[in-house]
C-alpha cells in the first residue's frame, strides 16, 4: 500500500499533467502617501475602540503606572520599564495568569492603515500567553516602529517568530452581525505610544 | 456598416414590438438596419442549463446568420453577454476550430442596444419624447456580464417629458435566471416579490429594463398583485416620439 | 451532538421550506445587509481594489499550478521547525489522525477554533465515536453545537439566529457541559457574549490539546496563520500543550511576502473591517511558548478531484471570506441550510460538486441554485468566476445523465428547443402554432396585463411553476419575423 502522502503528491501532479506552472503574479498595489502616518495610526487604533495615549519616553513610566492604577500586572522579562507592583514572568501557567488583572508590552511593529500592532514576542513583549489571559493590555509602541502599511509589517517581521496581530481589543460580530468588543483575549486595549 | 438586428427568440415569438422599436430607432438615426431570416436564438438557454452539446448547432446557427455585417445589435445584454462570453465556451467544447475562429469573430462585434448606441454612434440623444413617471431597472448581464455601466440612464435622461424615479436595491437580481425561474420557482418568485414590492414603491408609472425576460417575470408579479405597472423594453421608450 | 447534513433533501425542496420561515428571513436580511454596508464602506476606502484583487488571485493561482513543488517544501520547512507533518487523502483518515494524537496524550477533550476544513470532515462526530469531547469556542460555532443546529455560513454560522434565540439555547443548554448561563442573562449582544467568555474560560485553561485549521500555509518559511476575532483562536494556539492543525492543501501560498495581499483582502471582504482583531503566525515550535508539540495535517478530500478540473480548479483559490454569500440573492432569501453542506451559497454551490462529483441528487441540484447575477464574482477578492464554474458544473451534471435509459423531459425539452433553434424555417413553423395559441388565449383570457394586453393566469402542468405567482403575456398574433417578411421590415 502507498503512503497518503506519496497518493496525494501523485494526485496533485496528474491534476496538473497538462497545466503550465507559470502564471505572472501582478504586484500588490501600495496605498497611496497619507502624510502623517503616526496621526492615522492613532486614529484608525482608536477607531477599534482601543484608548491611545501619547507621551515621551520621560513620561512612559509615570503613564503606565497611571493607566495600571491599582491593577496587579504581569510584565516581560526584557520589558525595561519600572512598573511598579509587577511580577516578571515566570512560566506561569494559565491558571496563574488568569489571577493577574493586567499585561504591560512592548510591540514590534505598528501599521498605520490598518491601525494594527504586531508582537512578535521578542523578551520586551514575553511569550504569546502573557499578551492573552490578563483582561488589559498596556502595549508601549514607540513612533519609530508605524509603517505606512501591511506590506512593510511583513517586510520587517521575521516569520520564524510566532506573531501575533492585534487590532483593537477582542472583538465578536456572530450576533446579529453586531460588533462586540470583549470576548476571550483582553477586553480592554491601551495603547502608549512614545514619541 | 452593415448592421444587422438579432431581435432574439423571445422577443421574435413573444414581444415582436421591442424588434420593431429598434428597427424605428435605428432608421431614424439614419442606420440602415437588417434582419437575416436565418437567425434563431443565441443558445443561452441551452448553455445555462447544462446542454453544452445541444447548444453547439444552435450557436452555429448564430455565426452563419450573422457573418460578414460590422456589428450585431441586440436588445438583450443578456443574449449579447451570451455571445461575448458564452460562445466561445460552447464552440471549444464542440471540437471544431473553424467555429471556435467564426465566434472569436461575431462575439466582439455584437452589441447590446444601449452599447451600440452610445458607444459606436456616439449618441445619447435619440429624439424620444415619453411624459411618464419612469424607474429603471438595470438587469444583471448588463450591468455585470456586460458591464454596460450607466449607459441606459444617459439615454433614459435625455428622453423628454420623462420623470426618471430611482429604483430601491436596484443592482439586485429580479430573480428570472432563465429556466432558474422554473427549476427553483420558489426563490425565484421571493426575490422577485421583493423587486416588485420596490418598484411599486417608487411611484412609477412604467418599469423599463433593457431586457424582455426579466421584465416578463417583474411585470407578471405586479400584474397577479395588480400593481397597475407597465413594464416597457428600453428600445420602445427610445424609440417613442411626439407623434406616435 | 450537533446535526449533521446527510440525507438533505435537494435544493428546491429545502429551499421552499426555508422561504417559509419568516423569522428565518428577516434574521437573514438584517445580518447579510448589516455586513454588505460594512463591507462595502472599507472596500472603498482602498483606492486599487481591483489591482488588489487580481494580485490576490495571482498570489493562489500560482500557488495551486504549482501545488506538489510546494506542499513537498512545506512539507520540509515545518519538518525542520519542529512541527509532524502528517498527510490525509480523505475524511477518515484525517479524522483519525487527530483522535490518534489525542489518545496518546490521555486526553478526553480537545478544544477547538474555528475551522471549516474540520467541519467538513465531521471532525466533532468522529471523535464523539472515540470517546473524545470537541469544544467548538467560536461563539458562533458554541451556539450551533449548543443548540445541536447546523453552521448556515462560513464566517457566522449562527447567522440564522437572533439574540433572543441565542439567550434561550445558553441558558438551557451551558450548564449541561460546563460553566451554567447566569441566571438573569438578558438578550444584549455583550451580555451574551459575555457569558460565553465565562463559559469557555475553563475549558482554555484545561485544555491539553487544541485543534485548529489555517487560513494560509506559507511553503517557504512553514508558517501558518489563523485570522480570528474574538482571541479563542489565540487561546487555543497559545495555551494547550499539544496543536493539531488540518490544513486543506489547497491553502498554500509560495512566500511570506504572499501574505501581503491575502491579508489586506480577507478582512475588508470578511468581516468588512480594514484589519480583524488578531491574527496569529506560527511556524512549527517556539520553544518556551505555546504548544511544544505541534502537528499538521494536510487534507485531499477532494481538493485534487477539483484541481483536475480545468474550469473549475479556481474554485480552491477561495479564502472562505464568505462575501459571496452575503451578497446572494438567493443565499439571503433561503439561509444556508439549504444547501445541505457546510459550504453554503454561490462558493458552496460550485465547491461541493467539485469536491464529489454530481453523482447525488443533492449535489446535483447545487449548480442550479443560482440566477447567475454574478453578484458573487463581483465581491470575490480572488476573482473567482463563480458564474461560468456554476454554468460548466451544470454541464458536468447533464453530461452525467447522457447515457441514462430514459432521458429526463427536460433533457428531452432541450433537445427539441434546441433542434427548433438550429434551423430558422423550424423557428418560424414554431412561432406560428405560438401565434394560434395566443390568439385563443387573447380571445379567452380573462387577464389583462397594464397596457391592454391579454395574458394567462395560473395554468395546471408544467406551466404551473411559472404562473403560479406570474401572469404569462399571451403571444402575439404575429412573431417579429413574419412581421418583417410581411412589411418588407416595416417599409411597405
Ligand atoms: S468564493 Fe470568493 S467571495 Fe466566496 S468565500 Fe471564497 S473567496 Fe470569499
Amino acid at each position: 500500500m502507498t503512503s497518503a502522502r506519496d497518493d496525494i503528491l501523485a494526485a496533485v501532479r496528474s491534476a496538473l499533467a497538462d497545466v503550465s506552472p507559470a502564471v505572472s503574479v501582478p504586484a500588490a498595489p501600495r496605498a497611496p502617501d497619507r502624510g502623517d502616518l503616526v496621526a492615522l495610526f492613532v486614529e484608525r487604533v482608536e477607531d477599534y475602540r482601543a484608548v491611545v495615549t501619547r507621551c515621551t519616553s520621560a513620561e512612559l513610566g509615570g503613564v503606565v503606572a497611571e493607566v495600571l492604577g491599582a491593577r496587579t500586572s504581569v510584565v516581560p522579562p526584557g520589558l525595561e520599564l519600572e512598573v511598579p507592583n509587577a511580577v516578571v514572568d515566570d512560566a506561569f501557567t494559565a491558571d496563574q495568569l488568569d489571577a493577574i488583572d493586567a499585561v504591560v508590552t512592548r510591540a514590534r511593529v505598528g501599521i498605520a492603515e490598518t491601525g494594527t500592532i504586531v508582537l512578535d514576542h521578542q523578551p520586551d513583549q514575553g511569550r504569546r500567553a502573557i499578551s492573552l489571559v490578563p483582561d488589559l493590555h498596556v502595549c508601549i509602541v514607540d513612533v519609530s516602529q508605524v509603517v505606512a502599511d501591511v506590506p512593510d509589517a511583513i517586510a520587517l517581521l521575521d516569520p520564524s517568530r510566532p506573531l501575533t496581530w492585534i487590532s483593537g481589543p477582542s472583538a465578536t460580530s456572530d450576533i446579529e452581525l453586531n460588533r462586540v468588543e470583549g470576548v476571550h483575549g483582553p477586553r480592554t486595549l491601551h495603547v502608549v505610544l512614545v514619541l | 456598416m452593415r448592421v444587422a438586428l438579432q431581435v432574439t427568440c423571445v422577443n421574435d415569438a413573444m414581444f415582436p414590438d421591442t424588434g420593431k422599436a429598434v428597427v424605428r430607432l435605428l432608421r431614424h438615426l439614419g442606420v440602415d438596419v437588417d434582419f437575416p431570416s436565418a437567425q434563431t436564438c443565441c443558445g443561452q438557454p441551452m448553455v445555462n442549463t447544462g446542454y453544452l452539446d445541444e447548444a453547439v448547432p444552435v450557436v452555429r446557427t448564430f455565426v452563419r446568420a450573422f457573418a460578414g455585417y460590422d456589428a450585431v445589435v441586440t436588445p438583450s445584454g443578456s443574449c449579447a453577454g451570451s455571445a461575448r462570453h458564452q460562445h466561445s465556451i460552447v464552440a471549444e467544447r464542440s471540437g471544431d476550430p473553424a467555429l471556435v475562429a467564426a465566434v472569436a469573430e461575431t462575439g466582439p462585434r455584437t452589441y447590446e442596444l444601449s452599447e451600440f448606441l452610445v458607444d459606436v454612434l456616439g449618441v445619447t440623444d435619440v429624439g424620444a419624447y415619453f411624459p411618464h413617471r419612469v424607474t429603471y431597472h438595470p438587469t444583471c448581464h448588463s450591468l455585470r456580464m456586460l458591464g454596460v455601466g450607466d449607459r441606459p440612464q444617459r439615454l433614459l435622461e435625455q428622453v423628454r417629458g420623462i420623470e426618471l424615479v430611482d429604483l430601491p436595491m436596484a443592482e439586485e437580481c429580479c430573480g428570472f435566471g432563465g429556466t432558474f425561474a422554473l427549476k427553483n420557482a420558489d426563490t425565484s418568485i421571493a426575490m422577485g416579490a421583493d423587486k416588485a414590492r420596490h418598484v411599486r414603491d417608487t411611484g412609477a408609472e412604467v418599469l423599463v429594463a433593457g431586457d424582455n425576460s426579466c421584465l416578463m417575470h417583474i411585470g407578471g408579479m405586479l400584474s397577479r398583485q395588480r400593481a397597475g405597472v407597465r413594464v416597457v423594453h428600453l428600445a420602445e421608450i427610445l424609440a417613442s416620439t411626439e407623434e406616435s | 451532538m450537533s446535526g449533521t447534513f446527510v440525507g438533505m433533501p435537494a435544493f428546491p425542496t429545502a429551499a421552499r421550506a426555508a422561504l417559509g420561515d419568516t423569522q428565518l428571513r428577516r434574521n437573514l436580511a438584517h445580518a447579510t445587509q448589516t455586513i454588505r454596508d460594512k463591507r462595502a464602506l472599507v472596500v472603498a476606502e482602498v483606492e486599487d481594489w481591483e489591482d488588489l484583487r487580481l494580485a490576490g488571485a495571482g498570489v493562489k493561482e500560482a500557488a495551486l499550478r504549482d501545488l506538489a513543488t510546494h506542499l513537498e517544501t512545506l512539507e520540509a520547512s515545518l519538518t525542520r521547525a519542529g512541527a509532524t507533518v502528517h498527510w490525509a487523502r480523505d475524511a477518515a483518515e484525517a479524522c483519525a489522525i487527530v483522535a490518534s494524537i489525542t489518545h496518546a496524550h490521555g486526553a478526553d477533550e480537545v478544544a477547538k477554533v474555528k475551522s471549516m476544513a474540520t467541519a467538513e470532515i465531521g471532525l466533532n462526530e468522529a471523535l464523539e465515536a472515540e470517546g473524545i469531547a470537541a469544544w467548538e469556542t467560536d461563539l458562533a460555532e458554541l451556539i450551533v453545537q449548543l443548540g445541536d443546529d447546523l453552521p448556515s455560513h462560513i464566517l457566522v454560522p449562527a447567522i440564522h439566529r437572533n439574540r433572543a434565540e441565542i439567550r434561550e439555547i445558553f441558558q438551557r443548554r451551558m450548564g449541561d457541559v460546563g460553566k451554567a448561563a447566569p441566571a438573569d442573562l438578558s438578550d444584549e449582544p455583550a451580555v451574551l457574549a459575555g457569558a460565553a467568555r465565562e463559559h469557555l474560560r475553563e475549558k482554555f485553561l484545561r485544555a491539553k490539546v487544541a485543534v485548529s485549521g489555517a487560513n494560509f500555509a506559507v511553503a517557504d518559511t512553514g508558517t501558518l496563520v489563523v485570522v480570528e476575532s474574538e482571541g479563542n483562536g489565540r487561546m487555543c494556539l497559545t495555551l494547550p500543550e499539544v496543536l493539531v492543525s488540518v490544513v486543506g492543501i489547497e491553502k498554500v501560498v509560495a512566500t511570506w511576502a504572499d501574505l501581503d495581499p491575502m491579508l489586506r483582502l480577507l478582512p475588508r471582504s470578511s468581516t468588512g473591517e480594514r484589519m480583524n482583531p488578531y491574527t496569529s503566525t506560527w511556524s512549527g515550535v517556539s520553544p518556551g511558548d505555546g504548544p511544544q508539540e505541534v502537528h499538521v495535517v494536510l487534507l485531499d478530500n477532494g481538493r485534487t478531484r477539483a484541481l483536475a478540473d480545468d474550469v473549475g480548479r479556481q474554485a480552491l483559490r477561495c479564502i472562505r471570506c464568505s462575501a459571496c454569500l452575503n451578497v446572494c440573492p438567493v443565499y439571503e432569501r433561503v439561509g444556508g441550510h439549504a444547501y445541505g453542506s457546510v459550504y453554503p451559497g454561490p462558493i458552496g454551490a460550485i465547491l461541493n460538486p467539485l469536491l464529489n462529483g454530481v453523482s447525488d441528487e443533492q449535489t446535483a441540484s447545487l449548480p442550479y441554485a443560482s440566477s447567475l447575477c454574478g453578484a458573487c464574482f463581483e465581491v470575490c477578492p480572488v476573482r473567482i468566476d463563480i458564474p461560468s464554474v456554476l454554468v460548466d458544473q451544470r454541464a458536468a451534471v447533464v453530461d452525467s445523465h447522457r447515457n441514462d435509459r430514459v432521458p429526463s423531459a427536460e433533457a428531452l425539452a432541450m433537445k427539441a428547443t434546441a433542434w427548433a433553434f438550429s434551423d430558422s424555417r423550424r423557428l418560424a413553423w414554431a412561432e406560428r402554432a405560438s401565434g394560434i395559441a395566443g390568439r385563443v388565449i387573447t380571445r379567452f383570457s380573462r387577464t389583462t396585463l397594464p397596457g391592454g394586453r391579454a395574458a394567462s393566469g395560473r395554468l395546471p402542468g408544467p406551466a404551473a411553476g411559472w404562473t403560479g405567482a406570474r401572469d404569462l403575456p399571451a403571444p402575439p398574433a404575429e412573431s417579429f419575423r413574419e412581421w418583417w417578411d410581411r412589411t418588407d421590415g416595416g417599409q411597405r
